[in-house]
């Protein structure tokens, strides 16, 4: 016991403060893409051909990049001789619709909270259970992780819980497989109404890298109605957070 | 005994492999075995007029030998798995994608149930009969945060009497996408194989790239894989250890190991941006040589997380409470764990000397092999032990690497791949041997891909530790293993 009360001495307070400007993030880190369609060469279409989820598009606007395909790989960063594509350390790349995910140019993305009445019901405690579809677990670590001290979205009221019948709503992770879709369909009816889809990594979104399988629905699309779109591969545990918090209000 | 003899991700001509009669290729693969070798990989490779072509991997662990044989047979051929248990998931395996049927095998289900096949879940579940005998079904939408699996527990009150683990629900066809590869997916789907071995299974592909395009990456690159392997081991041990604790109510080991996996994650990310090594381990080498500073801030992170690691995980050992729910749980006997060919940690925690880093070095632990640890109980608590032992050791290896002079570049530039070539690369990921095998086509492409993860051999394992135990162990008992779906699935 005391030996216990001890290393809880060593180990110190660990919960990071959120929001904050900068949460510190690596050098490295693969966030919101910014785009400058004036760096773009006519006819060049070097980014758009080493893209493994086809989330690229040129236009004569510039680069458009889909941030429910992409897997931030930063293959077309890497394929730019110009430098028209970028990555930055911005971690906030949710949205609330399919189509806000297009990136264009250095644009933030947009949220809309829930409305008044859902917001009274979930907005200070919203109880998620978390289905993976075919989730290579990338994308569960990363849901997982907002229940260490570190991330610690109980704190916000938000928590993964067992059942269906005890949730508010269902983030969905992985390319829904053929094999897992029947589960997720029931799951979803399980859930009592109003309820809450959240999309998170491409994979759940359009399929990702497995879009147009055989073996898999191309995420949810189609499938159910989605309030929140998460992208990554997997996302960071920060950027479902955030998503989660603005679809709350509460940021 | 007429086998093909290769090494770790060193290719041969796919011609070389010897083409015997089924009488003899049993006979060769049994004798191989009991001579000591160990089955690796037994699957089809190619079908034509209605015959199949099998092949036989078996490494010798102790010359670093990989022996191959291959056969044809016409929709049955008498199984191995009765001589010989460890065939027996991939006897189901070759059943369910080549329609042939290995006569004799007790267990003929299906393994991931892909679209041509049966509606998942309508199984023939096995039962036990009894008029006190009830039925615990569980999945695949299980408790928490995890990947779908079906479990079915025919118990005797709180005893379990048998336990069946039916898999498939994530199944993504992703050997099936490979074929014809690479192409510029091809790296990705290798990193999402199973998202927590994004190293590993990056490093066992680009090993097959590597053998068969004849390119060496530098000392350097080799030096940097080697960290990037063991510091996904230690990320999913600490992570592991964390778990078990909190499957056993200890909530301050629980979340000091949480915090504790996310810094290793967090260091992970330093070196390529990503919190599970996406974009680190490139074919030729790793993508970016990381800066003095980025060393210099990563050893000093590295001992930070290690006196917390040591702090928090010796709460485990110390407290009674613990140790009395992890000692003679789920016990993985060494016969069971040799007689199902059970790999990794779960293996050696079960006394089975194995570890892939020793017995095939090449090309990753060639000048510098972290120390290897054996266990005995093969209990919980052996598991619980092993990983912490794996860990310090681990560490230590980091440690040292980072003190050696190595030089040569990041990456280096890959040519051409070996037309009709066949080619198998080990890796020993953190739960254990990860196996990929390749054969390319006349233009150098991959006709065939196979992947093996250590889950696809150790899920039989939990099963049965699981026997005689009391149902509310499971949790315990699976996250000891924590085996992947998606890396069974694929």
């Amino acid at each position: 016991m005391f030996k216990t009360l001890l290393a809880r001495a060593r180990q110190g307070y660990r919960t990071a403060p959120y929001p904050v400007p900068d949460p510190g993030l690596p050098a490295l880190f693969r966030g919101r893409p910014v785009l400058d369609p004036a760096k773009c060469v006519d006819g060049c279409a070097a980014c758009v051909e080493v893209c493994p989820t086809d989330a690229l598009r040129v236009s004569e606007a510039g680069p458009e990049l889909d941030l429910g395909r992409c897997i931030f790989c930063g293959d077309c960063v890497a394929a730019c001789a110009e430098g028209a594509i970028t990555l930055s350390r911005d971690w906030r790349v949710a949205a609330s619709k399919r189509e806000g995910l297009v990136a264009t140019g250095d644009r933030p993305l947009q949220i809309d909270a829930l409305g008044r009445e859902l917001r009274r019901l979930v907005g200070r405690s919203l109880r998620l259970r978390q289905v993976s579809a075919g989730g290579c677990n990338g994308c569960e670590v990363e849901a997982n992780a907002l229940g260490n001290v570190v991330f610690d979205a109980s704190r916000f009221g938000i928590d993964f819980v067992a059942s269906p019948r005890h949730a508010d709503g269902v983030l969905v992770t992985g390319p829904v497989t053929a094999n897992m879709k029947e589960a997720l369909l029931i799951t979803y009816e399980a859930i009592a109404e109003p309820k809450l889809v959240i999309a998170a990594g491409a994979c759940a979104i359009s399929g990702g890298l497995f879009r147009d399988y055989q073996e898999v629905s191309n995420g949810v699309e189609g499938l159910l109605p989605v309030d929140l779109y998460v992208p990554g591969c997997p996302p960071h545990p920060l950027t479902i957070l955030d998503g989660l918090l603005r679809l709350l209000g509460r940021l | 005994m007429d086998f093909a003899r290769t090494h770790n991700a060193v290719p041969i001509p796919a011609d070389a492999v010897p083409f015997v009669e089924i009488e003899v290729f049993r006979h060769d693969v049994l004798q191989a075995i009991a001579a000591g070798g160990r089955l690796l990989l037994l699957t089809g490779l190619s079908q034509k007029n209605g015959e199949t072509r099998l092949l036989a991997a078996i490494a010798d662990d102790v010359q670093g030998e990989i022996a191959l044989s291959s056969t044809i047979v016409s929709g049955a051929y008498p199984a191995l798995t009765m001589d010989f248990p460890a065939a027996h998931h991939f006897e189901r395996e070759i059943h369910e994608q080549w329609g042939v049927d290995p006569q004799g095998h007790p267990w003929l289900k299906p393994v991931r149930f892909p679209p041509t096949g049966p509606t998942i879940g309508k199984a023939d579940f096995f039962r036990v009969a009894g008029a006190e005998i009830h039925e615990v079904a569980v999945g695949p939408v299980h408790a928490g945060i995890i990947e779908p699996g079906h479990f079915r527990f025919n118990c005797h009150g709180e005893r379990v009497i048998h336990l069946e683990i039916s898999l498939g629900y994530q199944h993504r066809g992703i050997e099936r996408a490979l074929q014809g590869g690479p192409h510029r997916g091809t790296l990705h789907l290798a990193e999402t194989i199973a998202g927590d071995t994004t190293v590993g299974h990056t490093t066992a592909y680009c090993q097959i790239l590597e053998g068969l395009s004849g390119a060496a990456c530098s000392p350097r690159a080799r030096s940097r894989r080697a960290l990037a392997l063991e510091l996904e081991r230690i990320a999913n041990h600490i992570g592991d250890l964390g778990a078990l604790a909190g499957d056993v109510g200890f909530l301050p080991a629980a979340a000091y190991c949480g915090r504790l996996r996310g810094d290793a994650l967090n260091m992970t990310a330093m070196f390529c941006g990503s919190r599970l090594g996406r974009g680190w381990v490139r074919p030729g080498g790793i993508a970016l040589d990381p800066s003095a500073e980025t060393l210099r801030e990563f050893k000093r992170r590295m001992q930070d997380a290690e006196r917390d690691m040591r702090n928090a995980v010796g709460l485990l050992w110390k407290s009674s409470s613990v140790r009395g729910r992890f000692e003679h749980i789920g016990i993985l006997t060494r016969q069971a764990a040799a007689d199902l060919g059970v790999v990794g940690p779960a293996a050696r925690a079960s006394g089975i000397d194995r570890d892939a880093r020793r017995d095939f070095p090449a090309p990753l632990y060639s000048e510098r092999l972290p120390a290897i640890v054996v266990g005995d109980a093969g209990d919980v608590f052996a598991r619980a032990q092993q990983r912490w032992r794996e860990i310090e050791n681990s560490i230590a290896f980091i440690g040292q690497a980072l003190d050696e002079p190595t030089d040569g570049p990041a990456r280096s530039a890959l040519g051409g791949l070996a037309p009709n070539a066949v080619i198998a690369s080990i890796v020993e990921g953190w739960r254990g041997e990860i196996l990929h095998l390749a054969l390319t086509d006349p233009a150098g492409r991959f006709a065939q891909y196979k992947i093996v993860d250590p889950s696809f051999r150790n899920w039989f394992a939990l099963a049965t530790a699981m026997r005689g135990q009391a149902i509310m162990n499971f949790p315990l008992c699976n996250k000891s293993f924590n085996l992947s779906y998606c890396g069974h699935d694929l």
